[in-house]
């Protein structure tokens, strides 16, 4: 068994034991002190034209939960992300978050594309200060960049070109860019989806380990049932615009692909999806 | 033996039978045609094959460069020469740069300029020169208005075109993570379109020495071209060789600057990068 110092976790792939490329360092807890924002909507609505893509969700997401978005290929998730994201504006209803610290202040958002998007101009350190917004000058900064890039266990490419780093490789710059500036709430949409399968399962186990270690409230858009059942802490399924299932899953991290108890979920969440 | 034992060792196989030609020779190999030719060139001159009036050996044109490099005319011709050819760079150069940036970033510069511009292009700039003669005489104004007028539509077309071709996700990655207007386009925009303006830069070089050439030679008073013409009238034809190896020499010092920035610039493009596992 491996010892709690080091969390290196055997997954177990088509028969076959496999190691992630990374050791996922032990968490650090950090009692009571969650930074994630609560989010609440409120009868949402987006239509493009006289297509309704979402009509009238309803959702609260308390302050720090993990939770994942599933439905089939044009059901509107990115299309709830962006909304949330504030790249697109709602035709109606309200979407409104609450800092965990301080209600008045803007709630500090992030999103995490599916391609990583990295300026191919910039070297590593500084395409994740670009996270840290007009303030991402100095050796602050530099600082800051450094520590985010050691959370995605990267260090050691602080100085290489992008063009230089495998595609995994790359989607951890895309994240540390994303957790640089501690958000308090963090889209992903679809982050791993481009990523062949062990990459997946090792970038799950570093997505969960910096949720944990921050505290932000987790927005995870998957087309992947299982996925979204190893690292959630809720689950919804969106069809046709509205939530059609809702579930939690309580079990306890870090949890194991291919578990019997998670693939009951996984089961009642395709149950949903296809509507059977 | 120790020479063969130091290198590594796919390539000590490769090049055993020619490891003194892979020390001294390769970085020689691309002058070995010229050379030849030029050596061609002499003896068939010596030998009588060649008649003087029409083509003058290589040796008559290293003489004639020698006399007129010591009477100070060549450094004077160079110097009027290469200030004509970087002022139509700036001038021109940076116009296109501008209006290409412009109409690249604003929809309604586009519209108010792009039709205009293309249908000047259509005219093939050496095609004005009589015209430019009514307006500026024959003075300086005339090389520097013809010259710009050859560099801008290349810099132009470049930088519109690498503007406009910036991935539209970077852009929205940088409107989401809050970058300003001035940051997207410095961040962004910029040097996304660098790759394609480096093209154009290198293009306009070109056509800004064939203007020049065209343009010094109907009419100037000093200059490369200016030199060439007034040989030609006393049929000096060793001074004319001698004009054309130094338009030469200029054009490619010019393009090996603009490579040389384009290498400094674009270190992060995949291919300007050392390959490092040898
Ligand atoms: N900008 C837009 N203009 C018009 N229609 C749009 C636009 N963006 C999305 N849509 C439509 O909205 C619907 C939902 O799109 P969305 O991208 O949210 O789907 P998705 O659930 O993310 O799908 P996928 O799993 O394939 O990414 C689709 O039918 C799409 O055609
Ligand atoms: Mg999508």
């Amino acid at each position: 068994m491996a010892s709690n110092e080091t969390r290196r976790r055997r997954y177990n792939v088509w028969g076959k034991e496999i190691e992630p490329d990374f050791v996922a360092r032990p968490v650090t807890p950090v009692a009571g002190r969650r930074a994630g924002a609560a989010i609440r909507i409120e009868g949402l609505s987006k239509s493009f034209g006289d297509v309704p893509v979402l009509k009238g969700l309803d959702l609260e997401v308390p302050a720090g939960q993990f939770l994942a978005i599933v439905g089939k290929s044009g059901c509107g998730k990115s299309t709830l992300l962006r909304l949330l994201a504030g790249l697109d504006q709602p035709t109606s209803g309200r979407i409104s978050f609450t800092a965990h610290d301080d209600t008045s202040r803007k709630a500090n958002a992030r999103i995490v594309f599916q391609e990583p998007r990295l300026l191919p101009w910039a070297r590593v350190a500084d395409n994740v200060a670009v996270g840290l917004g007009e303030g991402a000058g100095g050796s602050e900064g530099r600082a800051r960049a450094e520590q985010a890039l050691d959370a995605v266990q990267l260090a050691e490419k602080t100085g290489e070109w992008p063009a230089r780093l495998s595609g995994g490789q790359r989607q951890r710059v895309a994240l540390a860019r994303a957790l640089v500036s501690r958000p308090d709430f963090l889209a992903l949409d679809e982050p791993l989806g481009a990523l062949d399968a062990l990459t997946r399962i090792t970038m799950q186990g570093l997505v969960e380990q910096v949720w944990q270690e921050q505290g932000f409230t987790a927005l995870f858009v998957t087309h992947d049932v299982n996925e979204a059942v190893v690292l959630a802490d809720r689950v919804i399924v969106l069809d046709e615009g509205r939530i059609a299932l809702d579930v939690a899953v309580p079990q306890a991290r870090p949890r194991q692909h291919g578990a019997t108890d998670l693939a009951e979920i996984e089961r009642q969440l395709l149950d949903a999806i296809f509507r059977r | 033996m120790s020479l063969v034992a130091d290198l590594p060792k796919p390539i000590r196989r490769a090049a055993l039978p020619f490891a003194r030609l892979h020390f001294d020779g390769r970085k020689l190999l691309p002058f070995l045609l010229p050379v030849t030719v030029v050596l061609v060139w002499q003896l068939a001159a010596s030998a009588g094959w060649i008649s003087n009036r029409l083509m003058p050996a290589p040796l008559d044109v290293l003489k004639a460069f020698w006399a007129k490099l010591i009477t100070g005319e060549l450094a004077l011709n160079i110097g009027v020469s290469g200030a004509r050819a970087v002022s139509g760079l700036i001038v021109g150069g940076s116009v296109g740069f501008l209006l290409g940036l412009a109409n690249g970033v604003s929809k309604t510069s586009f519209t108010l300029t792009d039709t205009t511009l293309q249908m000047i292009r259509t005219v093939p700039n050496l095609a004005l020169i009589p015209l430019v003669i009514l307006w500026f005489g024959i003075g300086e104004e005339a090389k520097l208005f013809l010259t710009s007028l050859g560099v801008f539509f290349p810099i132009y077309l470049s930088t519109l075109h690498g503007v406009r071709n910036v991935d539209p996700q970077l852009i929205e990655m940088g409107r989401v993570y809050g970058m300003s207007r001035w940051a997207l386009f410095r961040k962004v925009i910029l040097p996304g379109a660098l790759p394609s303006i480096f093209v154009g830069l290198r293009f306009s070089l070109g056509i800004m020495w064939l203007t020049l050439i065209v343009a010094e030679t109907m009419a100037a008073s000093a200059g490369i071209g200016h030199m060439a013409n007034s040989a030609r009238e006393f049929m000096m034809t060793d001074v004319v060789v001698l004009a054309l190896v130094i338009y030469a020499l200029l054009g490619k010092l010019a393009d090996s600057i603009a490579r040389f920035l384009e290498r400094k610039t674009l270190q992060w493009h995949p291919a300007f990068q050392p390959q490092e596992r040898a």
